[in-house]
């Protein structure tokens, strides 16, 4: 009754009966860990600081939505750049995707914010937080957009070409649309990404979810009640954005 | 229609696909275009359907000389039809949405003309239980029935078919040329390259034998098939009509 090949519809019944055995186990797991533990909880100050937490997890929600929105752009512009016949612009967006696909999100971070942004002025950590984000999230969804206009057949802006649609006229009506569609589902996925990256923006001391966790854990030395909230506030956003992932994969499919 | 090529040639690397081509076909309804594989013939449709620009020479469609010019290609590219061997529909767009396309556009039509254009070709035509299919849900000749469909809603001078069956079963290969003769015999202008020599043979007036980059015979389908000279092409219709 547990058994299923994948791909294959599942009953309703095997569907219940087998999540309630994956959480019960997890449930036991982590149970035990937990009793293992000596321990005193005190949720009381934790309760005390709830507009704290809330308020960062709004911050990250914001940062995570602009980072999201401007990455796009960038992406965008970094997929058409690699694309230019104009050689120069064509290798700096490539220095661009490789340089930020090969080094770790937290020194990009710590160089924007203390060398790049000191130096021309820039003080906002909040927008420099979103920068560095959306830099860091632009070249993956770069090579993504890039992949989704490849992807796209000759035969078809042949046809394009064929039926008297200009350049713009192709990108707008032949190319795009299907690249939106194939980007729909990795793009929920960068989003879920972003959100757990915005934590990284921390050490530059922006005030968002994990550093108000931090400072709460700081002021009332009760890690594992000011770390276990954290965890279930990003999950509170992950596990909906993948979720919806998967129905939009399903919604935007077509065979080509 | 008339057709004048006067000393086109066209190269794609070393390899010289047209030679110096010059010919003139003075009156056609429909024009066919036979020869082996790799002849020329299918270079010499794309300049006439404006998709590729000869290295030299040029080319006069009913008296008219086609200026090579990008944006003059474009409006020569938007007043006839073409229709490809396979992939000529848009696999995101339902078969409805592909003929609106270009209506709606390219020609400046509102959806609703476009709609009423595509609902009484789609009626005319047998495919009106396809309109809001996707590409991938028909078959290889709904797809190319469709394709030429969206060829014709635009109302085009004339069309261009590049080897419409190569890709086709025999089944739907005839389901397609019978649509292509059904066009004929309404009076429309087309140009045609196909490997299907008893089509070229029973749908043209007008025949040219392309090998090794050159026109070897020209003139009327009767004569050609009938009455081949040049040994090439006696070699040729041998071989392909031997089985």
């Amino acid at each position: 009754m547990l058994m299923q090949a994948s791909g294959q519809p599942v009953a309703r019944v095997a569907w219940i009966a087998s999540w309630c055995l994956v959480a019960l186990l997890a449930a036991a797991v982590f149970s035990f860990a937990f009793s293992q533990l000596q321990y005193g909880w005190n949720w009381q100050a934790i309760w005390h600081y709830r507009e704290k937490f809330l308020q960062g997890w709004l911050i990250t929600v914001a940062l995570s939505a602009s980072a999201l929105l401007a990455s796009l752009l960038i992406g965008l512009l970094a997929a058409l750049a690699r694309r230019s016949a104009f050689l120069p612009l064509r290798y700096a967006a490539m220095l661009y995707v490789e340089t930020v696909r090969g080094t770790p999100l937290l020194v990009q971070i710590l160089i924007l914010f203390y060398v790049v942004a000191n130096a021309f002025g820039i003080e906002n950590r909040y927008f420099v937080g979103v920068l560095a984000l959306s830099l860091f999230a632009g070249a993956y969804l770069s090579e993504m957009i890039r992949s989704g206009i490849e992807s796209v057949r000759d035969s078809q802006l042949e046809s394009a070409r064929a039926i008297g649609l200009t350049r713009a006229q192709t990108y707008r009506h032949v190319v795009f649309p299907q690249v939106v569609r194939q980007l729909v589902p990795p793009l929920t996925g960068q989003f879920a990404s972003i959100i757990k990256d915005s934590s990284l923006l921390s050490i530059i001391a922006v005030s968002e979810f994990t550093l108000n966790a931090q400072e709460v854990n700081a002021f009332t030395y009760s890690t594992l009640e000011s770390y276990l909230p954290l965890a279930v506030g990003y999950l509170l956003l992950t596990l909906p954005i993948s979720l919806l992932s998967r129905v939009l994969e399903r919604r935007f499919y077509f065979a080509t | 229609m008339r057709l004048d090529c006067c000393a086109i040639s066209k190269q794609f690397g070393p390899h010289q696909a047209l030679r110096n081509v010059s010919v003139s076909v003075a009156a056609f309804q429909s024009l066919a275009i036979i020869g082996p594989s790799g002849g020329g013939k299918t270079t010499l449709l794309r300049i006439i359907a404006g998709l590729e620009i000869p290295d030299a020479g040029y080319l006069r469609i009913d008296e008219q000389p086609l200026d090579f010019s990008e944006a003059s290609l474009l409006l020569h590219r938007r007043r006839i039809g073409t229709v490809f061997q396979a992939y000529n529909l848009f696999p995101h767009l339902t078969a409805r949405e592909n003929v609106m396309l270009p209506l709606v556009v390219v020609h400046g039509l509102s959806r609703v003309e476009a709609n009423a254009t595509v609902d009484a070709l789609f009626e005319r035509f047998q495919l009106s239980r396809h309109a809001d299919r996707r590409p991938a849900e028909l078959s290889g000749g709904q797809q190319q029935r469709v394709a030429i469909v969206r060829a014709i809603a635009i109302k085009p001078r004339f069309l261009i078919f590049d080897e419409p069956t190569s890709a086709l079963d025999p089944e739907m290969t005839a389901e397609v040329l019978d649509f292509i003769a059904e066009l004929r015999d309404e009076g429309r202008d087309l140009i045609i390259v196909t490997h299907n020599m008893g089509f070229a043979r029973q749908v043209s007036d007008q025949c040219l034998f392309i090998a090794e980059g050159q026109v070897l015979e020209a003139g009327r389908s009767i004569d050609v098939f009938g009455r081949p000279r040049n040994p090439l092409l006696t070699n040729f219709l041998a071989k392909v009509l031997r089985y």
